[in-house]
């Protein structure tokens, strides 16, 4: 149990997708000029990357991973077919969000509304895809991959969210003309991203 | 934002002529004017975290131009005959396919350096600059002009992936692409290495550097806010 709550706990503070791994950067940058569009892309991040990667831990195990085709049948023991695993993680997630958009249209058409033009431009969202490719590199089994999922998603909410407050406050800034817009929101992001290295003294 | 390249682009003279004038802007205004990472705000995942180093930046850029460069020859070739409805799936699975390509030839070649870019190879078919120039240029253009879009924008990405690596390199660690050209004082030199260039934040304030340079440079690319 220990174990998961570290995991969790590691994916969310110490390797922050956002602000340790940049990924998921464009969104990121372009869209946490509120808080609450920051907080409808978060809450659809954690949505699909919960989804996601326990979805392609089970495909990667029962069909990609070494051995992995052996239930078929006993001559493809040795077929090794992770090398196709980009091709495949990249159709999941794009089929999951497609699914989950019409399921939260037909079953929450509230959140639905909130969550607006998120939920499909985050099938090209690297968080996402990003989530995968760690879970494969790192071999998570399918647990891990569920907390794991939690875990990420939950930390590039919690930075998006706050980027974006920070973002609200510094409207009222004279901030310098060629540094307005991007310039200002990168440096911002670096200085949470340093603040975000205070966790990394944590023993986990 | 500034425009999409190719609605100010000069028209060609000649349409026989493979590299006139609108060719040539099309490979070299991504590069400078309108680039990608500095002014589309395309594809900063990969550019901040693969810069800790020289040599990780340039396989990363080859990826990216290599990439680019086919996807949107590909996508421009078989643009007439794919149904609007599922076309970013056709995008996609060229894309991946390349960059499977890519991660197999990576890993036979140079297979440390694969280790250390780790998901991120991966991460290209996520990178906004390739799906982007396959929806928003290949799509609508024919399949020259649009392997030397997708040339000109890889380029303009590699430019600055290239010029964050050396600086994170040279005042990290004293060293361009692992030669020696600050001396550290642990090795009987005299610098002393800044360790945040090896660490995330320093690439964020460079790019953001980078930005208000550029953006003082061109003022007509200033945000109004």
């Amino acid at each position: 149990m220990e174990h998961y709550i570290n995991l969790g706990l590691r994916s969310a503070f110490l390797e922050n997708m956002a602000l340790a791994y940049f990924l998921g950067m464009c969104s990121f940058l372009a869209c946490a000029k509120k808080v609450e569009t920051a907080i409808g892309l978060g809450v659809a991040v954690v949505f699909v990357q919960v989804l996601t990667v326990p979805l392609n831990n089970l495909l990667l195990n029962y069909l990609l991973a070494e051995g992995a085709l052996a239930w078929v049948h006993p001559s493809l023991a040795t077929a090794d077919l992770s090398f196709l695993s980009f091709i495949l993680f990249i159709a999941t997630i794009a089929a999951a969000t497609q699914v989950v958009e019409m399921a939260v249209e037909r079953y929450a058409p509230e959140l639905y509304n909130s969550l607006g033009v998120f939920l499909p431009l985050i099938a090209v969202n690297c968080v996402i895809l990003g989530g995968s490719l760690f879970m494969q590199e790192r071999s998570y089994n399918f647990t891990e991959s569920v907390v794991f999922g939690i875990g990420s998603g939950g930390g590039f909410a919690i930075a998006i969210i706050a980027l974006g407050a920070i973002r609200q406050k510094l409207e009222y800034s004279n901030v310098p003309a060629g540094l307005r817009g991007l310039g200002i929101t990168f440096i911002t992001t670096g200085l949470m991203s340093m603040a975000f290295m205070v966790f990394s003294g944590i023993q986990l | 934002m500034s425009a999409v390249p190719g609605e100010t682009l000069p028209v060609a003279a000649r349409p026989a002529s493979a590299f006139g004038p609108r060719q040539r802007a099309i490979l070299l205004d991504p590069v400078l004017l309108n680039n990608p990472i500095g002014v589309q705000v395309l594809g900063i995942c990969s550019a901040l975290a693969v810069t800790t180093s020289v040599a990780k930046a340039l396989v990363m850029s080859a990826g990216v131009i290599l990439v680019t460069m086919l996807s949107n020859l590909a996508v421009s070739l078989v643009r007439n005959h794919t149904p609007s409805s599922i076309r970013i799936i056709v995008q996609l699975s060229i894309i991946a396919t390349l960059v499977i390509v890519f991660d197999q030839v990576l890993k036979a070649t140079l297979y440390e350096l694969s280790l250390e870019l780790s998901v991120f190879v991966g991460l290209i078919i996520t990178n906004c600059i390739v799906l982007g120039r396959a929806e928003g240029f290949a799509m609508s253009n024919p399949p020259w002009e649009s392997a030397l879009d997708g040339l000109g924008n890889g380029l303009g990405y590699s430019v600055v992936l290239v010029l964050v690596g050396i600086l994170r390199e040279l005042l990290g660690a004293g060293k361009v692409l692992g030669f020696t050209i600050l001396p550290q004082v642990k090795d009987g030199g005299w610098y002393e290495p800044n360790g945040l260039m090896l660490l995330a934040p320093s690439a964020l304030f460079i790019i953001g550097l980078l930005v208000w340079a550029l953006r003082t440079w061109k003022p007509q690319l200033q945000e109004k806010s």
